[in-house]
């Protein structure tokens, strides 16, 4: 059964096309890593999927719920179901740790805020952020204000919100991207052990291609708005990897102008993971 | 030679000419400076015999006479309680305005350009003069200063408010949103939370602001100390006129420095 269904999906900002033609087809249960260089639309899709932008043509289906025709109230029902880890990690920073994890409740009942609030909340809740606070192993930090916390402290009380809303699906736009590389890892570890205990499935944007391929089973691939790479992770080879990097990787094409720049940093992103192999002539 | 030659045709010159524009602006105001002066028929002799009414006001004036200070009291307390009533009633008003008026909050553009206009007449017509538009409506007394209060709060503490809230970053709204969470409570749960340090402050601001203003509110018969003062003048009773004016000083000047106390507690 698959999770999440794209099928001819195309997003315009005025004249650009930002996604072009796209399809995917994502399994239940499947971890997804996709890469793309800036600009390529990896964002705009991400928004798309849980229906904060909306697309001009194609279908998303979560769930086999249809996403870009839903309103109102049943795109908040779809959206229930969906998680988002952001790169900014998005908690509310005057609030305390606490009060964000209930947060993620918040779409659940009816009286929305007023369910979540933390002296109104019930017990089932509040026990419930606990677990989920204790899980990313931030139970102790629970009454902190969430602006004292460092960038990894901040992402763990992300995913316990996450975890709160409990959903069957994960979108997480470049979990890692702010935070520095243990960090990182630990939030990688940490949200694929999450994922893999609610069998989960997760959709992750990355820029590190280390990180794609030791935490995907599967890797796609995109460039200037189309999908040109879908591989399992033991079949992703490096040289196809560097391709997304170079050339005419973005929508606006602004990129042919750098594109000496872009395949600089195709390689130097081989060489940093020091697998650098014959064929690294050839990528240059 | 020819690189030296560059560089000094590059360097800025010490003296630059006022372009057309500031040099207009400037001759306005020249204008309308020296205009102004002499219609005030501001002269030596004038300077000279105003200054002797001073002197005959302040030899009236001290000492102040405090025999009616019960009257005073009273009158002084009730100014309080107008700025206490208004100015709770204005801030707790300016927020659904302020949340209006807010590019990410407001749930039309055409709401916003409207409250935006609502708040701004609020704001450019003077508390006095509203003072006078509601003593007609409701009569003389403190009810025609607090509603008073209330517009001028709002008008201001509206406009700052809304100013912050448009500061306050996207990503936790969105977050909510993403999670499945209605409008109403993505705006009281993530946007009004960030806001809040702030609000106290201008919330304190309008405070003292309301107690200034209450005082001057009497004068036109809208409740308060302003209405003993203006009687005292007009019956030339300087020195009980005098013994408001220290009263007025020494209580707005107080709660000054308690909230200025109280702001640096909470920011």
């Amino acid at each position: 059964m698959s999770a999440i269904t794209i099928r001819n999906l195309n997003k315009y900002y005025g004249p650009l096309h930002v996604l072009r033609a796209l399809d995917l087809t994502i399994g239940s249960g499947e971890g997804v890593v996709l890469l793309g260089a800036n600009g390529c639309g990896k964002s705009t899709l991400m928004k798309c999927l849980n229906g904060l932008e909306k697309p001009q043509s194609g279908t998303i289906a979560i769930d086999q719920q249809a996403v870009t025709t839903a309103r109102g109230k049943q795109l908040r029902k779809i959206r229930q179901g969906v998680g988002v880890v952001f790169q900014q990690f998005n908690l509310v920073e005057n609030l305390t740790v606490f009060q964000n994890v209930l947060y993620g409740a918040m779409g659940q009942r009816p009286g929305g805020l007023l369910t979540v609030w933390n002296s109104l909340a019930p017990a089932e809740f509040r026990e419930k952020a606990m677990h989920c606070l204790s899980r990313v192993r931030m139970a102790d930090k629970a009454n902190h204000r969430c602006r004292d916390l460092s960038g990894g402290q901040q992402q763990r009380v992300a995913i316990a919100r996450m975890l709160m809303q409990n959903p069957r699906v994960i979108l997480a736009d470049e979990p890692v991207a702010s935070l520095d590389p243990k960090a990182g890892i630990e939030v990688m570890d940490l949200l694929w052990e999450v994922v893999q205990e609610h069998k989960m499935t997760v959709f992750c944007t990355l820029h590190q291609l280390e990180l794609a391929q030791n935490y995907a089973d599967r890797i796609v691939g995109m460039k200037a708005g189309r999908i040109i790479l879908d591989s399992n992770r033991d079949r992703s080879d490096n040289e196809s990897l560097a391709q997304l990097y170079q050339g005419d990787t973005r929508v606006d094409g602004t990129s042919t102008n750098d594109e000496d720049c872009s395949t600089d940093n195709g390689r130097s992103i081989i060489n940093n993971k020091s697998i650098v192999n014959d064929n690294s002539s050839e990528i240059a | 030679m020819n690189n030296n030659q560059s560089l000094e045709d590059y360097t800025p010159p010490r003296i630059t000419s006022p372009s057309w524009f500031s040099g207009f602006i400037l001759l306005v105001f020249a204008f309308l400076f020296i205009q102004g002066f002499s219609t005030a028929e501001i002269s030596l002799e004038r300077l000279i015999k105003g200054a002797n009414n001073l002197t005959v006001f302040l030899g009236q004036a001290i000492p102040p006479d405090w025999s009616d200070m019960d009257v005073i009291a009273e009158a002084m307390l009730e100014t309080l309680y107008m700025a206490i009533v208004g100015v709770t009633i204005g801030v707790i008003l300016s927020v659904p305005f302020a949340l209006l008026a807010s590019r990410n909050t407001t749930p039309h553009p055409v709401v916003r350009t409207v409250t935006r206009f609502l708040i701004a007449t609020m704001r450019t017509i003077p508390d006095l003069i509203w003072a006078l538009i509601f003593v007609v409506a409701v009569g003389l007394g403190p009810l025609a200063g607090i509603l008073a209060i209330i517009l001028d709060t709002i008008g201001f503490a509206a406009r700052f408010f809304s100013e912050r809230i448009e500061e306050v970053r996207p990503g936790p709204a969105n977050a909510l949103t993403a999670s499945g969470a209605g409008r109403v409570s993505v705006i009281a749960g993530a946007i009004l939370p960030e806001t809040l340090a702030s609000m106290s402050a201008t919330s304190l601001y309008s405070v003292e602001k309301a107690i200034r203003s209450a005082v001057t509110l009497g004068l036109v018969g809208a409740g308060g100390i302003g209405v003993e003062l203006s009687t005292a003048m007009r019956l030339f009773q300087y020195d009980k006129a005098f013994s408001i004016i220290l009263v007025v000083l020494v209580v707005v000047i107080g709660f000054e420095q308690l909230s200025s106390m109280i702001r640096k507690r909470v920011i």
